[in-house]
């Protein structure tokens, strides 16, 4: 089975009088990973809160002062803020829908029976292993540079060549890293729902007289579209927090056109030292999060339901 | 290809192996094998930068940037003795020790936290088990200052267990999650014949549960690893010098020795093969983990 069963709540497995402490016996092992799940996010994120409504540089010391919400005044009304949510939304669309699309493409291929397909699906998952500081190293050196890149070399016989990648065209340089190395994740999860597909339905389609592509676009792609639904919103979640390729590649250049929201947050903290606006951003960001995975939370759910 | 796999043993019925051949012949068609060459060419682009990346660590240096590029050349070790030299050992030791640290760290806490939420299905399990997620989906960037303060006043700055615990709260979810998809499938037969033989809790966790999950537990210390080694954000953010993990060595070749491609192509390939590996031990259980345990 693809999707993970509910314990079935058939019978109460708890009796009527139960007792305290045998209540917190049965709680007992789940106690120290809620603990230091807590002690560890939910705390620093606390401390972010307070932080986001007090003014305070490390650069200058001195006690930090209450501003009430100005901090999140200050960031909105700043443009290199306000450049970064652009940039993160624009990264990350076009990472998640381009990873989506190939992952896809790969999935159907992958689905099929051919010779060596373990091998391939092999290479095919290997740029999500690879270390994501090293992998964006490569692409900036060995593929992107301009006179002896891997791309403009075997772009070459097109007509295209002599691209400056990174100083030219930095978004699409930082999406294109993005996309290979999420296309395996992509890949993996459609797969899996294609995999879990019932062939009766399949082989009634095609007695029926369907088309292999009739086939694709009126049962697969509905069966696919949960599994579609959970790539697309965890990857958000995950290409959202692209940090690694950006801080490699162009560290947020040239000049701010690839500075995203973590990078953005990164360099108020590290550089500017400014806690205060740093904290508001954080907030901004986790208030966005939150938005994205409450959709995320409710499709797994449904998955989780379907039983 | 499917008429490779072996005919059915005799002993099958024949209508089985009616349909059995039904199957094979249906699979051959001649649209497979343009399948099978556009999925090869696929996973031959995908995987060409890894390729590259190895090949290059392999090379002198003025056989690394040229045009056009080098595909023959006499292999050499020489990068590979640099960066040894350069002292790469201490960064790959605190890699491994955070990593190996936080991912015995996550089972001691994962293991107990999913038998809780389900086999012994405590009250509101649903509740915990979508907390524990929603703590993989908070960004690390919104908790970092805070995370650096806490460090910096504790003397804890630059200190592989500091980032150990960090690593411990990034898996924690998906070890909770993925465990717990694995103690769903084993079998209730066994887990009631148990109870009625009369063993404790603790036996029954220790002698039938644990020895029945341990693929699953090694399948989740592996995702844990891959996720632990490749972090670069708390590693770049929390450490300096004594602490720094292999991906904050990889940074000193953005500036400095961004030119000697052969080299950083040589610490690239050594920093990423020790998760390459274990993800394709671990390839089966990849999108479990990856999906949190929502798809199998």
């Amino acid at each position: 089975m693809v999707v993970e069963a509910l314990p079935a709540p058939r019978r109460r497995p708890a009796p009527k009088q139960v007792t305290r402490g045998e209540r917190w016996k049965r709680r007992g092992p789940l106690l120290p990973a809620l603990v230091v799940a807590i002690v560890l996010t939910q705390l620093p994120f606390l401390l972010t809160l307070y932080y986001s409504v007090h003014s305070q540089n490390l650069l200058r010391p001195g006690a930090a002062r209450f501003v009430g919400l100005a901090n999140f005044g200050k960031v909105f009304g700043d443009e290199l803020f306000r450049n970064a949510v652009l940039n993160t939304v624009v990264l990350t669309a076009s990472a998640v829908m381009l990873s989506m699309l190939l992952g896809l493409a790969c999935a159907v291929l992958l689905d099929r029976k051919f010779l060596g397909r373990s091998v391939v699906r092999t290479l095919l998952i290997t740029p999500f292993l690879v270390m994501p500081a090293a992998a964006a190293l490569l692409w900036k050196t060995s593929i992107y540079n301009p006179v002896f890149g891997l791309l403009n070399w075997a772009l070459a016989p097109f007509g295209f060549g002599g691209t400056d990648w990174v100083s030219e065209h930095p978004m699409i340089a930082i999406i294109l890293v993005l996309t290979w190395q999420w296309t395996p994740f992509m890949m993996l999860i459609v797969l899996a729902g294609l995999q879990s597909q019932s062939p009766e339905v399949l082989e009634a389609a095609k007695v029926d007289g369907a088309g292999a592509w009739a086939t694709f676009v009126r049962i697969t792609l509905p069966h696919l579209r949960q599994f579609i639904e959970l790539g697309i919103l965890l990857g958000s979640i995950f290409i959202v927090q692209t940090f690694d390729a950006i801080f490699m590649i162009t560290q947020g250049g040239p000049g701010q056109a690839t500075t995203n929201l973590p990078y953005f947050i990164y360099q108020q903290a590290f550089r500017a030292f400014d806690v205060g606006e740093a904290a508001a951003a954080g907030v901004i960001v986790v208030v966005a999060t939150i938005v994205i995975a409450t959709f995320a939370l409710r499709v797994i759910s449904n998955l989780f339901r379907e039983e | 290809m499917s008429t490779l796999t072996a005919s059915p043993p005799a002993a099958t019925p024949p209508a089985a192996r009616r349909q059995a051949r039904r199957r094979r012949i249906r699979h051959v068609r001649p649209g497979d094998v343009g399948i099978g060459v556009l999925a090869w060419v696929v996973g031959i682009v995908f995987f060409f930068p890894v390729l590259w990346m190895f090949l290059t660590g392999f090379k002198q240096e003025a056989q690394a940037s040229t045009d056009p590029p080098t595909f023959v050349f006499t292999p050499t070790f020489e990068q590979y003795a640099a960066i040894l030299e350069r002292n790469f050992a201490p960064y790959f030791i605190n890699s491994l020790t955070a990593s190996v640290m936080s991912t015995i760290f996550v089972i001691a806490l994962a293991t107990p936290a999913a038998y809780a939420l389900s086999l012994a299905r405590i009250p509101r399990w649903r509740d915990s088990l979508f907390f524990f997620i929603s703590t993989r989906m908070m960004p690390a960037v919104a908790i970092i200052l805070p995370l650096y303060l806490i460090a910096k006043n504790v003397g804890m700055l630059d200190n592989v267990t500091f980032l150990a615990l960090m690593y411990t709260a990034m898996n924690l979810p998906i070890a909770v999650w993925m465990i717990r998809s694995f103690l769903l499938e084993l079998p209730k037969e066994v887990l009631e014949a148990s109870r009625m033989d009369g063993a404790g809790l603790f036996t029954e966790i220790r002698s039938i549960i644990l020895p029945m999950i341990a693929p699953g537990l090694a399948a989740t210390s592996l995702i844990c690893f891959i996720f632990a080694w490749n972090e670069f954000f708390f590693a770049v953010s929390l450490t300096a010098t004594q602490a720094a993990t292999v991906p904050v060595f990889l940074v000193g070749f953005i500036t400095s020795e961004g030119l000697f491609w052969a080299r950083l192509s040589a610490a690239s390939t050594m920093a990423a093969l020790p998760v390459i590996l274990a993800g394709w031990a671990a390839q089966k259980w990849l999108v479990r983990g990856l999906s949190l345990g929502a798809v199998k």
